[in-house]
């Protein structure tokens, strides 16, 4: 047990560093909910009128109310970020290296999978804290209550990254992506809007808003962050990181497809 | 004793056949070069041999283990040297040896004590604290060829290790490996340049996915220099 702890540990280190190293790629990930928030919502908060809905018991501003979808748009950028950093590793060679190693291949990607949540919990924290700075406060044990829900989130859209990078050809390819994952799954979500504003214009869309397993990762974390709890958030978000998870290691397994996309 | 045992391997890119039916041994402590054109089915054997693919049919055994069947066993008794560099730049030459000492389940003060042996065996212990990104070609070759050791695997595969290095690298990685079968290592070196064969290495010729000579390189080449024999075999133009 101790050696895989040690690939664990190894694995996580080499993504921090990684990260230390792409000092941009933390500032991104900061300012682009911190736009939204600040200029976006600021904007929004005159159009938008909001009803007390559960977890709020008092009336909101729309800022407080997007807070918890912005955590979870950083965690989704991130993971596909970590999906993009597989498909480069896989493109620069350094996957084969990951894959020749004789534990187990799910332990190692399980690994880059915690690694890659683990940073993007850390950036969630610190976007939370300028927030924080600019007075969009939660209650003080909700910055707590909110970790686990954050890692189960996170490790649900990570799963879904290295799903993605198991499919995908190229580098260039990525684009695709954000076309057709992230702003899919971002926008047709309770992030920026609560699902019965949603139903208001659209059956069909609030449906399709419904089984997104991204809404349920941001309910998940808005109810976590007001310590409240939200248990069909949290089964959703399970079962699409299992399946998530499940197919990503088929993708990679050596009789599946992933590694062979550059051979 | 075997190093490595292929038995009728065999694969294919959809239509396109890589490798047809393939055999071969290598005997613990020898030294194979597998020669081929570009194209000849070389990577994908490295592929095969190293799980990153599996072969529908045929079979591989590495130090004895069973890579279909025992795959952990297998992997733990090999060290590989891909094509490409897979070394990250951006860490120390120590931090690339930790890095992968660790995915082989090696830490503390042995990882350490390992490190500093491969290191002064491939001659750059004085580059341990230098970036990846700042070695010449063929100090980034010692540096994996280091780290492929580090594990002291009984079989040791290199996948073209000289590309892109000078006329000095190049004698140097191939003298320096000839010496780790001397100590007992097996090794499997893919290459398409024929003057990197001693005519006392074991020599599989491959072309067009299939084994078209097996023996020593003298035996082989015969009377003519090995470069001309291996481009009699392939039917290649001189």
């Amino acid at each position: 047990m101790t050696g895989y702890l040690t690939a664990l540990a190894a694995i996580v280190t080499r993504e921090a560093l990684r990260f230390i190293h792409q000092r941009e790629r933390f500032v991104a990930a900061l300012v682009r909910p911190l736009v939204w928030l600040l200029v976006f919502a600021a904007g929004f908060r005159a159009a938008l009128g909001l009803s007390i809905i559960p977890p709020y018991q008092t009336y909101i501003t729309y800022e407080t109310y997007i807070v918890p979808g912005l955590c979870g748009m950083i965690l989704l950028f991130n993971g596909m970020q970590s999906s993009l950093s597989l498909i480069y590793d896989r493109e620069m060679g350094s996957m084969k290296l990951l894959l020749t190693s004789p534990f187990p291949r799910w332990w190692l990607l399980m690994c880059k999978l915690v690694g890659a949540t683990a940073i993007s919990v850390l950036q969630v924290y610190a976007f939370l804290a300028i927030a924080a700075a600019f007075g969009i406060t939660m209650p003080m044990l909700g910055y707590l209550t909110v970790l686990p829900a954050l890692v189960v989130a996170g490790i649900m859209l990570g799963a879904l990254g290295l799903l993605l990078s198991s499919f995908i050809k190229q580098l260039e390819n990525f684009a695709g992506v954000m076309n057709f994952v992230i702003f899919p799954m971002f926008f047709m979500s309770s992030a920026l809007y609560p699902l019965w504003k949603m139903a208001e214009s659209s059956e069909l869309l609030h449906d399709i808003c419904a089984v997104n397993p991204f809404t349920h990762a941001v309910e998940l974390i808005r109810f976590a962050l007001y310590v409240d709890f939200n248990g069909a958030a949290l089964g959703w978000t399970v079962l699409a990181a299992v399946v998530f998870t499940a197919a990503a290691l088929w993708g990679y397994s050596p009789e599946g497809s992933g590694i062979r996309r550059k051979g | 004793m075997t190093g490595i045992r292929v038995a009728h391997l065999s694969y294919s890119y959809g239509a396109k056949t890589a490798l047809n039916d393939v055999s071969f041994e290598i005997a613990r402590g020898a030294f194979c070069a597998l020669l081929g054109p570009n194209g000849a089915g070389k990577s994908t054997l490295f592929n095969l041999l190293t799980r990153l693919f599996v072969a529908p049919t045929g079979r591989i055994e590495i130090a004895g283990h069973d890579l279909q069947a025992n795959p952990r066993e297998a992997l733990a008794k090999m060290g590989t040297v891909f094509q490409q560099t897979t070394l990250d730049l951006d860490l120390t030459v120590r931090q690339n040896l930790s890095y992968f000492a660790a995915l082989h389940g090696l830490s503390g003060r042995d990882r350490d004590r390992r490190i500093d042996a491969v290191l002064d065996r491939l001659g750059i212990a004085d580059r341990v604290r230098e970036k990846a990104r700042t070695l010449n070609g063929g100090h980034r070759r010692r540096t994996e060829i280091a780290r492929a050791l580090l594990h002291d695997p009984a079989v040791l595969l290199l996948d073209e290790p000289t590309v892109g290095l000078d006329a000095a690298a190049r004698r140097d990685i191939t003298d320096h490996v000839h010496g780790l079968a001397s100590d007992g290592t097996t090794v499997l070196w893919a290459t398409h340049l024929a003057d990197e064969v001693a005519p006392d290495d074991r020599l599989v010729v491959l072309h067009q996915a299939k084994v078209l000579a097996d023996g020593y390189a003298k035996e082989i080449s015969g009377l003519k220099p090995l470069q001309q024999a291996f481009l009699d075999l392939t039917g290649a133009d001189a």
